[in-house]
């Protein structure tokens, strides 16, 4: 087990930039995220700690030790492939077994790890069979099983839940924060899907184009967003957004566009008193959007129509427009709205974000 | 296959089907059927009342026992075969490290070097042969059975390398880079991981090399001339026409059984075969 730090990291394939400069301090055990949409350079990233790109300028160490010019092979580390990388001409126990007969291990020694890794993972009865003749779950969990036995410093995990069906990549989720917990491997982990990353880091990175966003916990990132696009990504539904221009309003400000008009709330009138007359962007959650009783100011609602009320059971999904933007709101299954239907929505204050309108970073108070 | 009624199966599917095979195995049919006609039989004129050319009522074995006692075939064959064999064996090597190279190993030029490979094996062997006969003869290789082990691989290997660049490259990255993590050097992830996987595709350029050398003609044609080293091709060709008489029934006999290894190492590996020409590999 070790820590890994990337120092100032740059990725470039002839002409194109991959990686622009990442830098990343992951603690010892520690489970860490890379979420990005495709492209956005978390693979590339990952593989250069693998060993299996070059690292075009900066560091990587593993420990304290300085991997930038170490093949794969005396990294230390496993990986686990999105498309399993199985080794199809070989049984399930071979498949384990292989990393541990390249590095010369007695054969008592490889079959008690194999054995033990086996149970941990469910898979004793199949250690005789051929990938081919395996479900996808039980691919994955030889796969697993490949990393665990070598008990590497490092656990690389590249896209490993992306091939399987929504119902399995759900519980293959649960099995995979269960094994971190019981070995405690320091783990680097790549998805596109924002649930995995939520669900599975101590800590998640948020990328794009090759930068790093963001890097926090995981409600960190959900309700103090550094940006448009991190509060963007993180969360389903997405947090809704509207241009708006930021004016002096009495002593208060206020953010309108030609179809809302709310007040900014107290604790973010202070930063966003240098906005005033530039455009910004209000940004909402679903959840935090309920339908208007009337109780609050009116600077804390605003008018929408209704265009669709998704029914989920535990709550109503309405897709409403107001003006330029359409917004979700997630609102009490109680609540018997039609399509077409003029309401009034309300927000809660405290959690509303402000975004600048030129950088897109969020204004904090 | 064809769904619907019984008569679209037998108009669109099973008749077209029937017609095919008769094409292609008619050749084989009358070399089999000449093979045990006794040259009576051979001879007749086609306006004899008893000429039946689909079909004889005396078979023989005349023609193969003609084969074997008064010409050197059964040398022939051992010689084709090793030739065959030794040709298959070095141009598989090299064609299996040539294809890995070409397809997995960046380094400058690689897709020009594959280009220009395949740009080798499209140079016609009627032509080859004038400059490779002056080769042989200067390295006193002429009438030796190594003028085809050594020339054969001209063509083979091109053959070899870009069949086993296209397997090769249908065999996910990841294996490879997984065994390089799990610990395997280059060279042991090749080993171990890469060309087991892709066997099915060395067998295929395998089966297909032999086949073509076992098939040559023109430069054992050309390089062999004592009888004893010939191939059956040649030695078939040169030694039962004499002139402008043919000997059909030798002739047939000794096409028929040049065939017969060719056919067995087809069938015993066909579905190898039909596995590496389609390029598929499951994980």
């Amino acid at each position: 087990m070790a820590t890994v730090s990337i120092r100032e990291v740059h990725k470039h394939y002839d002409d194109f930039h991959a990686v622009k400069g990442v830098s990343l301090e992951i603690k010892d055990h520690e489970f860490v995220v890379l979420v990005g949409p495709s492209g956005c350079g978390k693979t590339t990233t990952l593989r250069m700690v693998a060993g299996l790109e070059t690292i075009t300028e900066g560091r990587v160490l593993i420990g304290d030790t300085v991997v930038n010019e170490l093949p794969p092979m005396d990294r230390d580390i496993a990986m686990v492939f999105q498309n399993y990388a199985l080794y199809p001409h070989m049984s399930v126990y071979d498949n384990m077994a292989f990393g541990l007969k390249m590095r010369k291990f007695d054969k008592a020694e490889i079959k008690r790890r194999v054995d033990n890794a086996a149970d941990i993972l469910g898979i004793k009865d199949h250690l005789h069979r051929k990938p081919r003749q395996l479900s996808g779950g039980q691919r994955q969990r030889v796969a697993l099983g490949r990393a665990i036995v070598r008990n590497p410093q490092v656990f690389l995990f590249d896209e490993p839940l992306s091939n399987l069906d929504a119902k399995l990549r759900v519980q293959m989720r649960v099995e995979l924060k269960k094994l971190h917990q019981r070995l405690g491997t320091t783990a680097i982990y790549v998805t596109h899907d924002q649930v995995e990353a939520m669900t599975l880091g101590d800590r998640v990175v948020v990328m794009k184009d090759g930068l790093i966003q963001q890097v926090g916990e995981p409600l960190d990132l959900y309700n103090t967003p550094a940006n448009k696009y991190v509060a963007g990504f993180i969360g389903s539904p997405a947090m809704n957004f509207a241009d708006v221009i930021i004016a002096q309003n009495g002593s208060g400000l206020v953010a309108a566009n030609n179809a809302i008009k709310i007040g900014v709330p107290e604790h973010l009138t202070a930063p966003l008193g240098a906005h005033v007359g530039m455009p910004a962007t209000f940004g909402i959650r679903p959840e935090d959007l309920r339908i208007a009783d009337g109780s609050e100011p009116s600077t804390q609602t605003f008018e929408a129509v209704v265009e669709v009320a998704e029914q989920l059971g535990s709550e109503i999904l309405l897709d409403v427009s107001c003006g330029p933007n359409s917004m979700v709101a997630s609102v009490d299954p109680t609540v018997r709205v039609k399509p077409g239907e003029k309401i009034r929505l309300a927000f809660n204050p405290k959690r509303a974000h402000f975004f600048d309108g030129t950088t897109e970073a969020a204004v904090r108070g | 296959m064809i769904e619907g009624e019984a008569w679209r199966r037998w108009v669109y599917f099973r008749i077209p089907l029937a017609l095919f095979l008769i094409f292609l195995l008619f050749p084989f049919y009358w070399m089999v059927i000449t093979t045990f006609r006794p040259d009576g039989e051979l001879y007749r004129p086609w306006r004899a009342v008893n000429y039946t050319p689909f079909w004889t009522w005396n078979p023989t074995l005349d023609h193969i026992k003609y084969l074997f006692s008064e010409t050197m075939f059964a040398t022939w064959m051992w010689n084709t075969m090793f030739i065959a064999l030794a040709s298959t064996v070095i141009s598989l090597f090299c064609g299996v490290l040539a294809g890995y190279a070409l397809s997995r190993l960046n380094f400058p030029f690689a897709g020009s070097l594959g280009t220009g490979i395949f740009i080798t094996y499209l140079v016609p062997q009627t032509l080859l042969f004038i400059p490779l006969s002056e080769i042989i003869r200067n390295y006193k290789l002429g009438d030796t059975p190594w003028s085809l082990i050594l020339t054969y691989p001209t063509f083979l290997i091109p053959f070899c390398t870009w069949l086993m660049m296209g397997y090769f490259k249908a065999v996910p990255k990841e294996l490879e880079e997984c065994a390089r993590i799990d610990g395997a050097s280059r060279w042991q992830a090749m080993l171990y991981i890469i060309i087991p996987v892709a066997v099915p595709g060395i067998l295929s350029a395998g089966i297909f090399a032999f086949t073509l050398s076992w098939n040559e003609f023109i430069y054992a044609l050309v390089f062999l001339s004592s009888p004893e080293q010939k191939t059956v091709p040649v030695g078939v060709v040169s030694e039962l026409i004499r002139g402008d008489v043919f000997f059909w029934g030798p002739l047939m006999a000794g096409a028929l059984l040049g065939s017969i290894p060719v056919a067995i190492a087809y069938s015993f590996f066909v579905e190898h075969y039909v596995s590496g020409l389609t390029g598929s590999v499951k994980g």
